[in-house]
């Protein structure tokens, strides 16, 4: 079977500044897996997701990205987006004079252009959607993140994921800045999103949120590179130890902003 | 471009004969290059005016051969106001042919979907007989209310002393150089009158009466609204105008009386071989209101910089305004408002967008009166610059005289964010559809402000430009 998306010793600079910020990053994610990804501040994980999506201000050395077996690092965003991969921002930009609900459906029609759904359908799924996440339908009508609360942009960045249907979710540290009710809002949207199609990267610091979200694997990640991975249990043991006991395991250096 | 959805054109193409009768309005008339007393005096004859037009087009002349040309602003050194005043004559216009409409902006026509009706119409090269009818329409409802509601030339023979009380007395011919050219060679616009206390029910379009075949380069707008009337009209499209002539000098000239609220909103979307130097100004009586909504989105050089003047207590002004300067455009636009009684208040939101080299100048000027006791006043201007090679500049000129006043003025200027435009394309945009989609947020306020039709229009020449600059 071929992979949803694999990861081969990937490494990376930030353009302009040469100082190399991925360092063989080694990962297969298989359709229908949950993928935690761990690691403290600045260890470079929301890095990962962005190569991963495109972004335009690293560039690729060395190694490779296949998604479903194919190259995608000739590929622009938004193609990479069409193709089915989608991120979850850590902080989603605020694009002023643009409603979320024009957004969600310019969006759709971009990334499903063979759907022939229609608008009020669309609208349809729009709204029940919001409503799954707690959030008044004014939502709707508000401009792209802009003055939305912490815990509103995380939902956005969910609302979004449910609605546009990706084959890969790449999470940035979704649960951060969110209250436990929150928390468990946007975790049961999650599960409720997912599909056995679905792959799922969901990055954070803390263990809490893999309570509602079950990662079928954990993967530690320190200094731009995988360094451990295991099961759901490795999770527990880092809230409880830190990363500082894996530091010491694999003699690495580990700098905690 | 409105359209009037009620109405159906197919109707009367079948039957074209009922409109045989505009093909044989033919002025067979001939000016000679250069402007003088001959050209002046014989376009005063051709129209049939009154002594007191003739007289105020000979001294508007005498003014121009006088005046300097501004010491800011656009470069407009090349331009050659003997070669434009051959052209000023009723059927400049018809004398094109379709053919001779440059490619580019019949591909326009083509990727906006205009009807090909519109487009000759739009071209210059046709009259608009949907239009007409629908002018008729209105024009009989407008008479019920005792609006009178006419093409200038027209308003002039019926209505001459209420012409003569308003006719460039907000802008006097002396006000600037292309003030007093406007003055001696004007020609087309619309007069609007609005009685006591009456309100409009829907805004008024220019447009209805575009069948007129001299209007365009020179018009002369004039609306007033008697006390505690209200108002909307709608001027202009934002589809590209092709003119063979490469001035406009038009003049806008709005009478606010005391209570009463009049709206005019704009879209100049000119061919990009014009200079477009219009002067539009308001003057707002006691509790009156002006808005303003003035996009200048076409034209080569503009200098456009729409006026309120707040003479009586409590008065208001608004002004949104866009403009967007494209490759090789150089767009001076801004807002003036003068503050002179008290209580009177503005608001004042200009942005603009720079793309392909183009420059974007905001040269605004708020005037807080010494007698402006309690006014309140708020400025924005806020510029976004597409990419590396565009200009943008502002100077907003703020001048208070008097201690008892409340004022507020923001400006940003900036680049369009790279980060932004990753993250749309994260969701499946392209980055000319992202950098459309930021550009169209930025343009929403003053898109709000526009009836639907323009609005969606403006989103889909915002959408092309931004393609074709980007390539």
């Amino acid at each position: 079977m071929t992979a949803l998306l694999e990861i081969r010793d990937l490494r990376a600079e930030v353009i302009g500044e040469g100082v190399e910020i991925l360092k063989g990053v080694n990962l297969i994610i298989n359709k229908g897996e949950t993928h935690a990804l761990m690691g403290p501040n600045g260890s470079g994980k929301s890095t990962l997701a962005h190569v991963i999506m495109g972004n335009p201000k690293y560039r690729v050395t060395s190694g490779d990205i296949l998604f479903e077996g194919q190259s995608i690092l000739n590929l622009s965003t938004d193609e990479r987006a069409r193709l089915g991969l989608f991120l979850s921002f850590q902080i989603p930009e605020e694009i002023e004079g643009i409603k979320m609900r024009q957004f969600l459906i310019n969006s759709y029609r971009n990334i499903h252009s063979k759907d022939e759904r229609t608008l009020l359908d669309l609208n349809k799924s729009i709204s029940e959607l919001t409503q799954k996440l707690d959030l008044n339908q004014d939502f709707l009508e508000r401009y792209i993140n802009t003055g939305f609360s912490g815990g509103e942009k995380k939902k956005s960045e969910i609302l979004q994921m449910g609605f546009l249907k990706p084959k890969l979710c790449i999470l940035d540290e979704i649960d951060s800045g969110l209250d436990i009710d929150a928390l468990r809002i946007v975790s049961e949207s999650l599960n409720s999103f997912r599909t056995e199609e679905m792959g799922i990267l969901l990055i954070t610091h803390y263990q809490r949120i893999l309570n509602y979200v079950v990662p079928d694997f954990v993967h530690v990640y320190i200094d731009g590179r995988i360094v451990m991975t295991g099961k759901k249990e490795l999770a527990e043991q880092i809230e409880e130890t830190g990363y500082s006991i894996i530091e010491k395991e694999l003699g690495i250096n580990i700098n905690e902003e | 471009m409105s359209r009037d959805k009620e109405f159906n054109i197919e109707d009367l193409l079948i039957d074209q004969s009922k409109f045989d009768f505009k093909s044989q309005v033919k002025y067979a008339y001939k000016t000679i290059p250069g402007l003088n007393k001959q050209v002046v005096e014989a376009i005063s004859d051709q129209k049939q005016e009154p002594k007191w037009m003739r007289d105020l087009r000979l001294k508007s002349l005498e003014v121009f051969e006088t005046w300097r040309d501004p010491r800011f602003g656009v470069d407009i050194s090349d331009l050659d106001v003997s070669k434009i005043v051959a052209y000023i004559k009723p059927d400049a216009k018809k004398a094109t042919s379709w053919e001779e409409v440059p490619s580019e902006i019949k591909d326009t026509f083509d990727k906006l979907g205009i009807p090909e009706a519109e487009r000759k119409a739009l071209a210059g090269v046709g009259a608009q007989y949907d239009s007409e009818i629908v002018y008729q329409n209105i024009k009989k409802e407008m008479e019920k209310l005792g609006v009178i509601f006419l093409d200038m030339e027209s308003a002039v023979r019926e209505y001459p002393d209420l012409v003569k009380e308003y006719f460039m007395k907000a802008i006097p011919i002396t006000d600037h150089k292309y003030a007093a050219f406007h003055g001696a060679v004007w020609s087309g616009g619309t007069f609007l009158y609005v009685p006591k206390g009456v309100k409009v029910p829907l805004p008024l379009q220019a447009y209805f009466r575009m069948n007129n075949p001299g209007m365009g380069q020179m018009e002369h707008t004039i609306i007033i609204a008697d006390e505690g009337s209200e108002v909307v009209f709608i001027e202009g499209c934002s589809a590209p105008f092709y003119e063979i002539t490469n001035l406009h000098a038009g003049a806008v000239e709005i009478y606010v009386k005391k209570g009463a609220r009049v709206k005019y909103a704009t879209i100049q979307n000119w061919s990009k071989n014009t200079y477009n130097l219009n002067t539009k100004r308001a003057i707002v009586d006691e509790d009156g209101i002006m808005e303003w909504a003035s996009g200048s989105m076409g034209s080569e050089k503009s200098m456009i910089y729409p006026a309120s003047i707040l003479r009586g207590k409590g008065a208001k002004t608004e002004t949104k305004a866009i403009t967007y300067a494209g490759p090789k455009q150089h767009m001076d636009t801004g807002s003036k408002v003068f503050m002179l009684a008290p209580y009177t208040s503005a608001n004042v939101d200009a942005r603009s967008i720079s793309i392909g080299g183009g420059w974007a100048f905001y040269r605004g000027w708020l005037r807080v009166g010494g007698n402006a006791k309690g006014a309140k006043a708020s400025v924005s201007c806020q510029a976004l610059m597409l990419d590396n090679i565009s200009k943008s500049d502002t100077i907003p000129l703020i001048e208070v005289h008097t201690d008892d006043a409340d004022i507020g003025h923001e400006a940003r200027i900036g680049r369009i964010r790279e980060e932004q435009i990753y993250y749309l394309m994260s969701r499946g945009l392209k980055e000319s559809e992202a950098k459309a989609l930021i550009v169209r947020g930025f343009v929403e306020p003053f898109a709000k402000e526009l009836p639907l039709e323009y609005a969606i229009e403006l989103n889909r020449l915002i959408n092309l430009e931004i393609e074709s600059s980007i390539g």
